[in-house]
C-alpha cells in the first residue's frame, strides 16, 4: 500500500517570479493538501529606511519590472501626502494615463504571453510548444496581435516618461514633464489599432470560453468577497477612488471606504509556508476574511465602466454568473480582457481633454506631514503604499500590501481545488500538473512584487512514502 | 526551418524585478525573427522544469540572495557555454543588495514581526534559506558577458543576442551603461 506523499511542483512557469507547488497526497493517491510557496523575499520595507522619501517612486519602482508604474503611482500618491498638496489636475490626468497605459501592457502579457498557449493549444498540450513561441507557429496573427498590443502600452509608457521599463517620470507633487501636442497625436494614432486587436481578441475569447465549462467550474470557483476601489459614483476605477468591498451575494460589505483607512479593514498573516504574507478582511477574521482582487473583483464591485464598448462588455461579463458576482478566478482572463478596452477608450478620452497639454504638473513643497499613505489599483489589484519620515525628510517606516499578496489566501483554496478536481496520484500526468499551475496564471501573479516581503517559485514532482523515500518522480521538461 | 542549427538559450531570474526579461519581451515584433533563430530550451516563458545538460547562452536576471539563487547560478554555469549576467541587479547586486545594510534579522522582523496582525512568525517550510550578504552574480560563478542597465534596453539586449548569434563578441559598453 502506497504511504502519504508529497508533490513539488517546481518551478511554476509563465507567471511572474519564483515559487513552487506541492501537493500532498494521502495513502490512495488522493490530493489531501495543496499549498502555493513563494520562494522570493526583498526587504524593501526594512532596506529603504534612513532613505529621503523623494527616492521612494524611482526605488520601489524596482519592486517590479511588469508593474513599475504601479509603483510609481502609489508612492508618489504617499508622496503627495507627505508634501500635504493637491497636485495639478493635468498631472492627476497624465499619472491615469500611464497607469492605464502599464494595464494595457500588463493584461496584453498575461494573456497573450503566459496564459494562450494553455487555450489555444490546450492544458494537456506538449510542454516543448505550449508557449508564446508555440502560439506564434500555430496562431501566428494572435500571437502578433498580443506582441503588437503589449508594445502599445509600453510605447505609450515610454513617450510620456521616457523609458519603457522604470521611467522616472512620476514625483512626488506630481510629474516632471509636460505632455506636447506631437507626443499626444503619436499616442491617438496608437489608439484605433489597439482597439481593434482589443476587440477582436475579447470577442476570439467570448466564444474560447464556452469550450472550457469544467475549468470554469473548478479553476478557483468559490465563495469569496471581492475588494477594489470604485469611483465616488460606483465607477470602475484604476487610480483614485475608495473602497469596496462585496460579499458573494452581491451585498456591499464596505462601500466608501478611504483608502487611508485600510488598516481598520485589512490585516496581514504570516504562515510558515511562504514569503508572501496572506492579508485578511478583519471583520470576518483569518482566514475567513478572504477575499479577491484584481480584475475580477474591479468588474464584480464596479456599478459601470463608464466608457461604451467596456460597458458592452461588462454587460456581457455579468451573464456569466446569474444575479451574483462572477465566482470563478478563471474568469480573470475575460475581465482583463474587458478591462484592455476601458483601457484604450480612457486613454483616448483623456488625451482629448483640452487640458491635457497645460504645462503646470507639479506642485512644490517640502514634506508638511509626518505620515503618507497611496493607495491605487495595478493590474493584479489594489496596491498600498504607507511612509513614516522623520522632521528631516527621511524615511524612518514602511508597509507595502502588494496586489498579489491580496489573493494569497485564494491562490492557496484555488490550487487544492483544482489539484483535487484534476490531480490523480497513482496515474500522474503533465498536464494534470500543469492545470494546477493555470489556475494560478488566473491571478497573473506578479511575485517580485509579492516578495517585497516575499519569494521564489520553481515543477518537479516527487513522490514520497511514509519514510520519505522517493518512489515516484516526474518532472516536466 | 531547421531546428538543429538554431542556437539554444537558457534564461532565468534571481533575485529581482523581472524588468531585465520584460525589456527582452520590449523587443517587439523582432521576437518572431529570434524565434527562428534561437530556441529558448529553458526559460520562465517556456515550461520546462529542467536546465537539458548542455546550453549554447545562458542569461540570468537578479542577485544571488537564496539558497536557490545560488543553486541556480550553479546550475547554469555548469550548463551554459556562455554565461550572460543581464542588469544591474545581476552586474552588481543594486536594489536587491540594499539589504546588506541591515542586519538580516531586522529586515525579516520588518516583514514578518513588525508589520503583521496575526500568526507573526519566520517563514521556513519549503521555503529557501536566505543568504547574507546578498551578492552580484560574478561573486559565485564565473561570467562571460556583463550587460549592465536598469533595465538594459530592449535594443541593447537585441544587440547582443543578434551579436551572438553572429558568432561574434559583443561589445556592450557602446549600448548600455549601469543606471542606464
Amino acid at each position: 500500500m502506497a504511504a502519504n506523499r508529497t508533490l513539488t511542483i517546481e518551478p511554476v512557469t509563465r507567471i511572474e517570479g519564483h515559487s513552487r507547488i506541492t501537493i500532498q497526497l494521502d495513502s490512495d493517491g488522493r490530493v489531501a493538501d495543496a499549498k502555493f510557496h513563494l520562494t522570493q523575499f526583498r526587504g524593501f520595507e526594512k532596506f529603504c529606511e534612513g532613505r529621503p522619501y523623494r527616492e521612494m517612486p524611482a526605488l520601489t519602482a524596482r519592486t517590479c519590472g511588469i508593474c513599475p508604474v504601479s509603483h510609481l503611482v502609489a508612492s508618489s500618491k504617499a508622496c503627495d501626502q507627505l508634501l500635504s498638496v493637491s497636485i495639478p489636475p493635468t498631472a492627476v490626468k497624465l499619472r491615469r494615463i500611464m497607469n492605464l497605459a502599464q494595464l494595457l501592457q500588463s493584461h496584453a502579457l498575461s494573456f497573450f504571453h503566459l496564459s494562450s498557449p494553455d487555450l489555444l493549444l490546450g492544458w494537456d498540450s506538449d510542454p516543448a510548444q505550449r508557449n508564446i513561441f508555440g502560439v506564434m507557429r500555430s496562431h501566428p496573427q494572435l500571437a502578433k496581435d498580443g506582441i503588437r498590443l503589449r508594445q502599445v502600452g509600453q510605447v505609450m509608457i515610454e513617450t510620456l516618461g521616457g523609458k519603457r521599463i522604470h521611467p522616472a517620470w512620476m514625483v512626488p507633487g506630481g510629474v516632471n514633464e509636460p505632455l506636447t501636442e506631437e507626443k499626444r497625436s503619436s499616442l491617438l494614432k496608437m489608439i484605433p489599432e489597439g482597439m481593434t486587436i482589443a476587440r477582436r481578441t475579447y470577442n476570439l475569447f467570448k466564444d474560447l470560453v464556452t469550450k472550457f465549462p469544467d475549468e470554469v467550474q473548478h479553476f478557483g470557483n468559490f465563495p469569496s468577497l471581492f475588494l477594489s476601489l470604485v469611483t465616488p459614483r460606483g465607477g470602475l476605477e484604476h487610480y483614485d477612488g475608495l473602497i469596496r468591498i462585496k460579499d458573494a451575494e452581491g451585498n456591499l460589505v464596505e462601500d466608501m471606504v478611504p483608502p487611508e483607512e485600510y488598516q481598520r479593514l485589512i490585516g496581514e498573516a504570516v504562515e510558515s509556508y511562504s514569503y508572501m504574507k496572506f492579508p485578511y478582511y478583519k471583520r470576518h477574521g483569518y482566514p475567513n476574511g478572504m477575499y479577491r482582487v484584481g480584475p475580477l473583483a474591479r468588474l464584480n464591485n464596479c456599478d459601470r465602466c463608464g466608457t461604451p464598448f467596456a460597458d458592452v462588455a461588462l454587460a456581457e461579463f455579468r451573464t456569466l454568473q446569474e444575479a451574483r458576482p462572477v465566482a470563478s478566478s478563471f474568469h480573470y482572463h475575460y475581465a482583463r480582457l474587458v478591462e484592455i478596452i476601458f483601457a484604450l477608450e480612457t486613454i483616448d478620452r483623456l488625451l482629448r481633454d483640452p487640458k491635457i497639454l497645460e504645462t503646470r504638473i507639479r506642485a512644490r513643497a517640502r514634506s508638511n506631514q509626518d505620515e503618507g499613505i497611496g493607495v491605487a489599483e495595478a493590474p493584479r489589484g489594489i496596491l498600498i503604499h504607507h511612509y513614516r519620515i522623520n522632521p528631516r525628510g527621511l524615511m524612518t517606516w514602511m508597509n507595502l500590501i502588494i496586489a498579489t499578496g491580496h489573493n494569497n489566501l485564494a491562490m492557496n483554496r484555488s490550487v487544492q481545488q483544482v489539484a483535487e478536481r484534476y490531480v490523480q496520484g497513482n496515474q500522474l500526468q503533465e498536464g494534470m500538473l500543469n492545470r494546477v499551475e493555470a489556475v494560478i496564471r488566473c491571478y497573473d501573479p506578479c511575485l517580485s512584487c509579492a516578495s517585497h516581503a516575499v519569494g521564489q517559485m520553481p515543477l518537479h514532482i516527487q513522490l514520497r512514502d511514509a519514510t520519505g523515500r522517493i518512489v515516484d518522480e516526474l518532472v516536466r521538461r | 526551418m531547421s531546428t538543429e542549427k538554431k542556437i539554444t538559450i537558457a534564461t532565468s531570474w534571481l533575485d529581482g524585478c523581472s524588468g531585465c526579461h520584460m525589456s527582452f519581451l520590449d523587443i517587439d515584433e523582432r521576437l518572431l525573427e529570434l524565434a527562428e533563430l534561437a530556441e529558448f530550451v529553458y526559460s520562465p516563458l517556456v515550461d520546462a522544469k529542467q536546465l537539458p545538460e548542455s546550453v549554447d547562452v545562458g542569461i540570468l536576471e537578479g542577485a544571488v540572495s537564496t539558497e536557490d539563487d545560488l543553486h541556480k547560478a550553479l546550475l547554469f554555469r555548469k550548463h551554459c557555454q556562455y554565461l550572460i549576467s543581464l542588469g544591474d541587479c545581476a552586474v552588481c547586486g543594486n536594489v536587491p543588495a540594499m539589504r546588506n545594510f541591515f542586519p538580516l534579522d531586522a529586515v525579516l522582523d520588518r516583514a514578518y514581526q513588525e508589520n503583521v496582525q496575526l500568526n507573526p512568525q519566520r517563514p521556513t517550510l519549503n521555503v529557501p534559506r536566505l543568504l547574507d550578504p546578498v551578492r552580484p552574480l560574478h561573486a559565485v560563478v564565473p561570467v562571460d558577458l556583463f550587460v549592465p542597465g536598469c533595465p538594459p534596453s530592449a535594443d541593447a539586449i537585441w544587440y547582443v543576442a543578434s551579436e551572438l548569434i553572429a558568432g561574434r563578441t559583443p561589445d556592450p559598453s557602446q549600448v548600455t551603461r549601469f543606471g542606464a
